[in-house]
């Protein structure tokens, strides 16, 4: 308990803050608030799995939760039957050319020895292939794109539940990071980290671009919720009752009916948001809390400290006959595939999904900010990283413009200097986060709560 | 004809822009390369730190432009440079003393060094959207072409037109005066000397004599005229927008490794080889074709290798493949 209490003392002023924008600001913008510190929470997770485990720089974040939205969609939209009759079959062949593709590739280079001959060999396979694949998935895309592009024009999904596209998030996400393993982990560090984040580019850039399968920087809107809507909500009785039996105090101070009414009304617009906030917050708190103890049970165990070494001292662990490049891509891809499931939290919260909106700031340096600033190695120190940088991350602008308020406090209202900064109060979060991290790195280089091994 | 017209379709589209483009690419990333081979870490603050260049440049633009100050057909901004220097190399030695200075006297290992500078990152990308603000700015004054489309149409009778932006030929010819006598430092002076001696081999640098704090400060000198003038160059040819800065500070790293990194000359190179490979790749050559082939064999489609949506993506995918088959880059960098 006494070894626990800077965890504890840090988890509770954490949620006091919180409880305090309720308090002062509303319930609505304190859940929102929970619930994104909450999936970004998850998102640190798995980069403190890679960073804090393994040592491994992953500037890649963004693309794998890129992924998983992509997989929300593809999981929870229905299909759209007329783009699979019109070019369906053509993405098909597509698909079964990019793979023959690689097993043919696959096949030579496991055939032959290494030789400038088999070098050629696979870079005609590869440009041959990709002008046959153009010339027969063009159309197709065509077509695609042409069925009622306001709306539609793009494959849609498979109209399942968007709770399983978390798992297939995770899948995809480990997918990707499985292929950018191979390529790319035997760069050293700080090569992994400008390769990582080109390649998550990349994929944001095929997302934003393929609109035949994401309907691109046109969005998707209107997903499926595992939580239920606010209007339906607000015409059931036993909601109406349980808003009603909550704000008793209250209402029993109106007398007039019909005033009595209205305020129930209000109480439960309001009540319904919150509600379906709570129904997500406990979504995803169920989800933290699974992968906190699975990473927790995988650190203290004999493969966690495998890790440890690894990322300790690569040479020592390589010699005691551990396999350093295959716990290098596992932890790669697991650590990934968590990133993966957060994605997928995200879109399914938003319910909707754009591609536009994914930029490296928000999904990449700031999750990295967050990994820091809460303690690379130790989950609850990232968990409480994600918690806290998100929470300033907005609450940033209500505290810039007080401050704003507090040092222009002597000049004119219309004054240049303070409309100007008062204008550009968003951008302090980026200030709060930078100066934020550089003190940390600083003077607490371990994070707020720093890495404790203890051998049990 | 037809041959020279279809030569003129590329210099226009192709050759120019790319000339153009190339040389602001080399410049960001022979700053990130002396960064990388001097102090030892790959600078994830390169696009915000143009930016702050940029934004200061601008600045002076503007308040020279109120004065009245003008350079005639050139554009004012280039008055506006020298001074945006010195504001920007202060800013760079700023942040070398409270952040990069403690690091690099603990010998903290590279990794740490960028994590600082994506704090620094976030420092930088604040200061310019609290200053400027976050929309695109144009400060280009002067006279637009040097030849316009229509008058070499003229001049020539050829179908084809090919438009020169002076913009186009200011940055090349910067860039040129600036990388040779960066270049002419480099090789025949005595602290270019100590400088290159210093990045490859700091224990031998330190044991003949050489100052590092001088080195350091020298490189930071260098890396904010760098900056400023690439910022600034890329601004004047296109317009300045602060996330702009930042994305393209991806390309940059590219040409940087490319080049092979701690290689100036090889970023140099890198720059244009990622720009031409670019516009290369993602140009529509229907009409370099309608005018080379006979009628008969004309293409019916764009006959372009890659949407342009895709062109960040094409220097991206040079990269890895580099990194896979020549870690060390095209022009020998370290190998790393």
């Amino acid at each position: 308990m006494r070894k626990n209490l800077n965890v504890i003392a840090a988890y509770t002023i954490m949620m006091g803050l919180i409880i305090l924008v309720g308090i002062f600001q509303s319930w609505n913008i304190a859940l929102s608030i929970f619930n994104l510190c909450l999936i970004s929470a998850v998102m640190t997770m798995g980069a403190n799995i890679q960073w804090g485990y393994a040592g491994l720089i992953n500037f890649g974040i963004m693309g794998y939760t890129a992924l998983g939205g992509l997989a929300a969609v593809l999981i929870s939209v229905d299909p759209v039957q007329e783009a699979w009759s019109a070019g369906g079959s053509n993405i098909l062949l597509s698909l079964l050319l990019i793979i023959g593709m690689v097993l043919a590739v696959r096949y030579i280079l496991k055939k032959y020895e290494k030789s400038k001959v088999r070098t050629y060999i696979i870079a005609t396979i590869i440009i041959a292939g990709i002008i046959i694949i153009r010339f027969v998935s063009e159309p197709g895309i065509e077509a695609i794109e042409e069925v009622d592009p306001a709306k539609t024009g793009f494959l849609g999904g498979f109209g399942l539940p968007i709770i399983f596209s978390w798992i297939v998030g995770a899948l995809f996400a480990g997918g990707l990071a499985f292929i950018i393993g191979k390529v790319a982990l035997g760069l050293r560090a700080d090569y992994l980290a400008i390769a990582t984040l080109l390649i998550s580019e990349i994929v944001i850039a095929i997302i934003k671009h393929e609109d035949w399968l994401t309907r691109g920087v046109k969005n998707v809107i209107g997903l499926k919720r595992p939580a239920p809507y606010e209007v339906n909500l607000q015409q059931t009785d036993w909601f109406i009752n349980l808003v009603e039996r909550f704000n008793l105090s209250k209402l029993n101070l109106i007398t007039d009916l019909t005033e009595r009414q209205a305020a129930l009304n209000q109480f439960v617009i309001e009540g319904s948001s919150i509600f379906v906030k709570l129904c997500y917050s406990g979504l995803f708190l169920i989800v933290v809390i699974i992968l906190l103890i699975l990473t927790q049970k995988a650190l203290y165990s004999p493969w966690g400290r495998m890790m440890r070494a690894i990322r300790d001292n690569e040479e020592a662990a390589n010699a005691m006959g551990k396999n350093v490049v295959k716990q290098h891509l596992l932890i790669f891809v697991l650590g990934s595939a968590i990133v993966g499931i957060a994605g997928a939290m995200l879109v399914t919260q938003d319910g909707l999904f754009t591609p536009g909106s994914y930029r490296p700031m928000r999904y990449t340096f700031l999750i990295w900010v967050m990994v820091i600033v809460g303690g690379s190695g130790n989950n609850f120190g990232a968990i409480l990283g994600g918690f806290v940088v998100w929470f300033l991350w907005i609450e940033s602008a209500p505290i810039g413009l007080y401050l704003v308020n507090l040092t222009t406090a002597g000049l004119a209202d219309t004054h240049f200097l303070k409309v100007h900064l008062i204008e550009s109060v968003p951008y302090f979060r980026f200030l709060m986060m930078g100066i934020g991290l550089l003190l940390i790195m600083r003077y607490r280089p371990k994070g707020i709560l720093p890495e404790k091994i203890e051998i049990k | 004809m037809d041959y020279i017209n279809a030569i003129v379709l590329l210099l226009n589209y192709i050759f120019v822009p790319a000339l153009a483009y190339g040389s602001q690419l080399a410049l960001g990333a022979i700053f990130v390369t002396l960064i990388y081979g001097i102090l030892r870490f790959a600078n994830f603050a390169t696009g915000d730190m143009m930016s702050f260049g940029t934004m200061v440049t601008i600045l002076f633009t503007w308040y020279f432009q109120s004065l009245g100050i003008s350079l005639g057909i050139l554009p004012t901004a280039l008055i506006a440079i020298p001074f945006a220097i010195i504001f920007m190399v202060g800013y760079m030695l700023l942040i070398d003393k409270f952040v990069f200075k403690y690091y690099r006297v603990s010998k903290s290992p590279p990794v740490q060094l960028a994590m600082v500078s994506i704090g620094v990152m976030f420092v930088t990308q604040a200061v310019v959207r609290i200053i400027i603000g976050p929309s695109d700015r144009r400060f280009f004054d002067g006279e637009k072409f040097l030849i316009k489309a229509g008058e070499f149409k003229e001049m020539t009778g050829l179908n084809e037109g090919l438009a020169i932006k002076s913009t186009q030929v200011i940055t090349i010819v910067v860039t040129l005066i600036l990388v040779s006598a960066l270049f002419w430092f480099l090789n025949k002076t005595k602290t270019g000397k100590s400088m290159r001696a210093y990045s490859d081999n700091e224990d031998l640098a330190l044991l003949s004599g050489i100052d590092p704090k001088k080195i350091v400060m020298i490189t930071w000198i260098i890396a904010g005229v760098l900056a400023t003038i690439g910022g600034a160059l890329y601004g004047l040819d296109k317009s300045f927008k602060p996330f702009t800065y930042f994305n393209n500070m991806l390309p940059i790293f590219a040409a940087a490794i490319v080049g092979g990194i701690g290689n100036p000359f090889g970023a140099f190179l890198g720059g244009y080889v990622i720009a031409f490979s670019e516009i290369l790749l993602t140009y529509a050559y229907k009409k370099f074709f309608m005018y080379l082939l006979p009628e008969s064999l004309e293409p019916n489609t764009l006959v372009q290798l890659l949407s342009t949506d895709y062109k960040f993506a094409v220097s991206f995918s040079i990269l890895v493949i580099v990194l896979l088959y020549r870690p060390s880059g095209i022009f020998k960098g370290k190998i790393l």
